[in-house]
């Protein structure tokens, strides 16, 4: 990421804000009190809304709770709802085929006891493709999304074998109309992107918003930094995992009841 | 009474006329899609909507790269959802629409960005990820507003100061 932003960008690291970003910051404050932006019921009402004028910020880390028990075996909506919105499907090609969100189920071999439940990008605080990718084009959000920036991936694919989860996929083959919301083409390496068009505008993910279970479905998605929102809140209260937080990636997706 | 052969000139003048004047047809019909005033072909875009764009032609010709180029790293790396230099909105604004009534992609020669590419023959990769077109059967996007202040922001960066 620093390299192709220092490209970009010409300006140097900063350790500390200048006055530019305090304006910035001040300005961004006036335009929350002039315009009562709509606030994500996820979020617990405290959060401020993004104006499409502000950069993300490390005050936010974007996060996602699913309740394994809530999760029907073999419903697949999230899935459905995610290629919709994004515009990936099958070709046939099993193997290769794009997966920005996937089914799996998990046995427990000594009771055979079965769950299912949704993998997909784990939006790491510690990303293992952010650390390998030799252009930059692999890089985390200051808000904690973890991207694909296509501009520049040279298609090596390193990130797909450095990611714990195998989340990522690669397209082989050329595309035609895309989404416009979520540009995609052959020869660069793509993932979930936790709806990062949607988050910009204080909604939530596909994914989120589709899942049929009941109380208001098994995913919640909301600000892992805010102590007031829902999530916060939940993961507070119960026992949740992180998928193998053994290898100390610090997922941003949960899972409560596995 | 005058030998048959001695006609042949005024039938050739009649036909040379009459395919001079088949030629001049075909001319003004060329002509329609370039500029009139002028024989050389110079592209003539299709509008975009609404009565003028996010910046002046001038500045659009020379700079809409290096604005699209700018937005795009504030956009994928910052969140930044500004309207004014997105490519999302010029796609939106520009669309052609075919006999089909809906917009038409990349692959056609009347798209809005081949009418000039073409002709400087500027290969555009753009459209190998981002969609060429806005989504069928969703509105198009009304135009971004002209805003100077962030035209003399992007103007600061490009270290360009002819505004």
């Amino acid at each position: 990421m620093t390299m192709a932003r220092a490209s970009a960008n010409q300006k140097p690291d900063k350790a500390y804000p200048d006055r530019r970003d305090m304006l910035r910051g001040l300005a961004a404050g006036i335009g929350l009190t002039i315009a009562p932006g709509v606030t994500l019921y996820a979020l617990g009402g405290a959060a401020e809304a993004k104006a499409p004028g502000d950069r993300v910020t490390s005050k936010v880390r974007w996060g996602m709770l699913i309740d394994v028990n809530e999760c029907a075996d073999g419903c697949t909506e999230c899935v459905t709802a995610c290629s919709k919105e994004n515009g990936w499907a099958d070709t046939g090609n099993p193997r290769t085929d794009a997966q920005w969100i996937r089914k799996v189920t998990v046995s427990d071999p000594k009771t055979g006891a079965t769950q299912s439940l949704p993998m997909m990008c784990q939006h790491c605080a510690e990303p293992p493709c952010v650390d390998v990718c030799p252009t930059g084009a692999s890089f985390k959000r200051a808000d904690g999304i973890v991207l694909v920036d296509k501009h520049i991936c040279i298609g090596c694919r390193y990130c797909m074998l450095a990611c714990p989860y195998g989340a990522r996929s690669f397209i082989h083959e050329p595309l035609e109309d895309q989404k416009p919301h979520a540009p995609r083409g052959k020869g660069t390496v793509e993932s979930c992107t936790l709806c990062v068009h949607r988050v910009d505008e204080d909604r939530a993910p596909a994914c989120v918003e589709a899942c049929p279970a009941e109380d208001g479905g098994a995913m919640l998605f909301g600000d892992l930094n805010d102590p007031a929102s829902e999530i916060s809140k939940r993961i507070a209260k119960y026992a949740t995992r992180q998928i193998r937080d053994d290898l100390g990636t610090d997922p941003g997706v949960r899972y409560q009841n596995l | 009474m005058r030998a048959w052969h001695s006609h042949i000139p005024v039938v050739a003048m009649l036909l040379v006329s009459a395919l001079f004047c088949l030629l001049q047809g075909a001319d003004a019909a060329v002509s329609a899609e370039t500029v009139k005033t002028s024989r050389v072909f110079v592209p003539a875009p299709p509008k975009g909507k609404g009565d003028k764009c996010v910046a002046d032609t001038d500045y659009m010709r020379r700079y809409h790269m290096t604005m699209l180029d700018h937005q795009r790293d504030d956009t994928v790396h910052e969140g930044l959802r500004t309207k004014q230099f997105s490519l999302k909105e010029c796609i939106a604004c520009h669309a052609v629409k075919g006999p089909d009534a809906q917009p038409l992609t990349i692959k056609s020669l009347k798209h809005f960005c081949r009418g000039c590419h073409d002709y400087a023959a500027v290969k555009i990769d753009c459209f190998e990820c981002h969609a060429s077109r806005p989504e069928p059967g969703k509105k198009a996007g009304l135009p971004a507003n002209h805003d100077e202040k962030a035209l003399s922001t992007l103007a600061g960066y490009l270290g360009d100061k002819r505004q």
